[in-house]
């Protein structure tokens, strides 16, 4: 039965009329969930988003239409925080991208303890975020931190760095925490793709007299484009709306300097309860992400194996 | 046979949901009012840090509920964090479960503003009004109006480092914050310690409760006048920010400061890294626990000069209440000069006689010497239904300044621009 049935879903694309009700049914709780859970607070969102609806003044909810949008798209706060978060995701997808596939190069090479390498590079993957950012924070701190005495002691700086209370570099130091959390999962991502690029045609360039890098460049990574275009986008959508992160090492500051879009949108939300402009700031957040995932499904599409 | 397992599973699920459907929706319900046999159950919530602890509140509602057979209470633990949300959402779109609960010192214009606490003026037993720390008793007004039954008491206070001083030449604590800067000109000139104060400045809550502190010892603590009109970019707040940034700019203030919360400031402190620090009453424990401390007997605590910023809170008793006698009446309990003597160890009592009581203070005499004055002269933050909003702006404010990314005069008239915005939210 089983076996029949897959035959003819191959052949015809279509489940058995026998099992398709079974097949409805199967899938039928988990559709309610999401329905329950994405759905209905999507559009409950939207519409929360055309009025002014701030919880703790319950008796002025008037409807308003797009202004809850227009406020956010000419508020000075919106597109600077929108800054802050293009600079943190290009910032942290470039340096997770060019790291993660220099470590799935080397774990990809016959070194032996390979295994300690590659358990040692998942490590960081493995720890909760909020875990992460906390011990970034302490590395960070000024005064007692780790890094600031590696620093002093080595001498490389001849006094302490304050890395989270300069507006200059805090933004950079949420990226390396970022970072040091996330590149291993580009890491493992292309080191897959690695182990299925074929021995035959670079062999077969080397006869031709191609080098070390020509391989790597026209071979190798011709063939795991696609993989680092998934990674891209898997890390771009992440980064865009990182909060766990900086919120628990910075909270937006100093001075707003690492406030992301995420962040900004929940104080607005959830510290001023200003629902309406936090529910049009979700979609708004929202669709600068669909913009992107558009970007790289293009991109995905243009860019056949060869 | 496999689709036989199929069925029954997916009847498995069925069921699952079911329960869990059942499960989230029975709560609610069993938050009502209880009244079985003539007796009332009060609910009631508290935060999980700082001040009394779980236990100290669960032996004070026991020893309530034995002197008042006829109500029960039933205690609820939040985070800080989640305390306002909880408050606000249970009352504004929830189901009102709430009879009483824990109001910080800044949210009483904002609930009485959205009406969802009650009004306690006439109600508070007159013991209170006389009794109570005057500026502790603020921490629960709005208008003139009191919502809230004052309980937790604390402020911030001046803790110096006994040692450093002394290398310095000075005998006593600085009184005035121009004394301070003096005797931290000193410390750092004979190079006993390179940062001499150290701030709670980093973009949060207490960056606006170090500021006010600063203000209620340069000129005073107001910000806003008899018309609702911004005042906090003149006098005495002004001035605050201008010697925030004054000593941050000389090196007397730890430039790491703008990144410091109250842990990063205890550790500052206790790590014997810096002579002065604006923290919270739980430091001095800290400060003497050799187990933490690697000053034990060197921290002195002194009250901030001018007065330190409320952080104190009350409990209020929710519009939502159908008991609002018995909540206050539990409320008042708790409160009570008794109760707050027998639990001393996390937080100081906010009642005048206490003080008077050498066995009380036998174990931290120092502590309760400057308590005595410092909750005398309690300076509160500003009092405006809008007031999270505002903080956000000032927060942001401060580290401008601070990061002189602007100066002080332009970042807070930046903030008094915003005033009509963020009021009419």
């Amino acid at each position: 039965m089983q076996l029949f049935a897959r035959r003819q879903l191959r052949l015809t694309g279509r489940w058995p009329k026998g099992e398709k009700w079974l097949a409805g049914a199967m899938i039928a709780p988990a559709a309610l969930v999401i329905f329950l859970v994405a759905a209905v607070p999507l559009v409950g969102v939207l519409w929360m988003s055309l009025f002014h609806h701030v919880l703790i003044n319950p008796n002025n909810q008037p409807f308003v239409g797009v202004q809850n949008y227009i406020t956010q798209l000419t508020s000075q706060g919106f597109w600077a925080a929108a800054e802050r978060s293009l600079l943190f995701t290009v910032a942290s997808t470039g340096i997770e991208l060019i790291l993660g596939l220099g470590l799935a190069l080397l774990m990809n090479q016959p070194l032996r303890l390979r295994w300690i390498l590659r358990g040692l590079v998942i490590l960081p993957w493995a720890l909760p975020g909020v875990s992460n950012a906390l011990m970034w924070r302490w590395i960070d701190q000024a005064q007692y931190g780790a890094l600031n005495a590696l620093l002093t002691q080595t001498g490389i700086a001849s006094s302490y760095i304050n890395w989270l209370g300069d507006p200059h570099i805090a933004i950079y130091m949420v990226v390396l925490a970022d970072v040091y959390k996330n590149t291993p999962l580009v890491a493992l991502l292309l080191l897959a793709a690695l182990q299925t690029v074929p021995k035959e045609p670079i062999e077969a360039a080397r006869v031709d007299g191609a080098g070390s890098f020509q391989c790597f460049r026209y071979i190798t990574l011709a063939w795991i484009k696609p993989v680092i275009l998934i990674a891209l986008v898997l890390r771009t959508m992440d980064a865009f709306k990182v909060f766990d992160t900086i919120w628990i090492m910075t909270r937006g500051g100093p001075a707003n300097s690492t406030q992301t879009i995420a962040i900004y949108a929940y104080q607005t939300a959830y510290e001023s309860f200003n629902f309406g402009g936090g529910a049009a700031l979700g979609y708004l957040i929202a669709l600068l992400i669909v913009g992107l995932a558009a970007i790289y499904i293009r991109l995905l599409r243009g860019g056949p194996v060869t | 046979m496999a689709t036989g397992i199929r069925y029954r599973f997916v009847g498995l699920a069925i069921v699952a949901l079911m329960v869990f459907a059942a499960c989230s929706s029975s709560s609610p319900s069993s938050g009502g009012q209880g009244s079985a046999g003539g007796t009332i159950t009060l609910h009631a919530l508290f935060m999980k840090q700082a001040g009394y602890s779980d236990q100290e509140v669960a032996a004070m509602t026991s020893a309530f509920e034995a002197a008042n057979p006829d109500i029960k209470v039933q205690t609820e633990f939040v985070a800080y964090e989640a305390l306002h949300d909880k408050i606000v959402t249970d009352q504004v779109g929830g189901s009102g479960i709430y009879d009483t609960v824990l109001m910080d010192t800044i949210w009483p214009a904002e609930f009485a503003h959205a009406g969802i606490v009650q009004d306690l003026t006439s109600k508070l037993p007159a013991d209170f009004t006389s009794g109570v720390f005057q500026s502790a008793f603020a921490g629960g007004e709005y208008q003139g109006h009191f919502y809230g039954v004052p309980w937790l008491n604390d402020t911030e206070f001046l803790f110096y480092n006994k040692t450093m001083l002394a290398q310095a030449g000075f005998t006593n604590p600085p009184t005035t914050w121009a004394e301070l800067v003096t005797q931290a000109q000193a410390l750092k000139s004979k190079g006993i310690v390179q940062y001499p104060f150290v701030g709670q400045w980093a973009q949060s809550e207490l960056g606006v409760c170090d500021w006010t502190t600063i203000a209620g010892g340069s000129g005073g603590a107001s910000f806003f006048d008899a018309q609702g009109k911004p005042t906090f970019n003149q006098g005495g707040p002004l001035a605050a920010l201008q010697l925030m940034v004054q000593m941050k700019n000389d090196g007397l203030a730890n430039p790491a400061s703008l990144g410091y919360g109250s842990d990063d400031v205890r550790n500052v402190l206790i790590a014997g890294q810096a002579a002065f620090g604006l923290d919270w009453t739980y430091v001095y424990a800290a400060a003497n626990d050799p187990a933490q401390s690697k000053v034990v007997g060197q921290i002195g605590i002194a009250p901030a000069p001018g007065g330190g910023t409320n952080g104190g809170m009350s409990m209020a008793v929710t519009r939502s209440s159908k008991h609002a006698d018995a909540a206050l009446k539990y409320d008042v309990f708790l409160a009570s000069q008794a109760q707050e003597e027998k639990y001393t160890e996390n937080a100081l009592p906010e009642w005048k006689a206490s003080f008077d009581k050498p066995e009380l203070a036998k174990g931290s005499p120092e502590l309760w010497a400057a308590a005595k004055i410092a909750f005398n002269t309690m300076v509160s933050r500003p009092m405006v239904p809008y007031y999270t909003s505002l903080s956000n702006a000032l927060q942001v404010a401060i580290q401008k300044a601070l990061t002189g990314e602007s100066t002080p005069q332009a970042a807070l008239d930046d903030v008094a621009a915003q005033v009509p915005t963020l009021a009419n939210q």
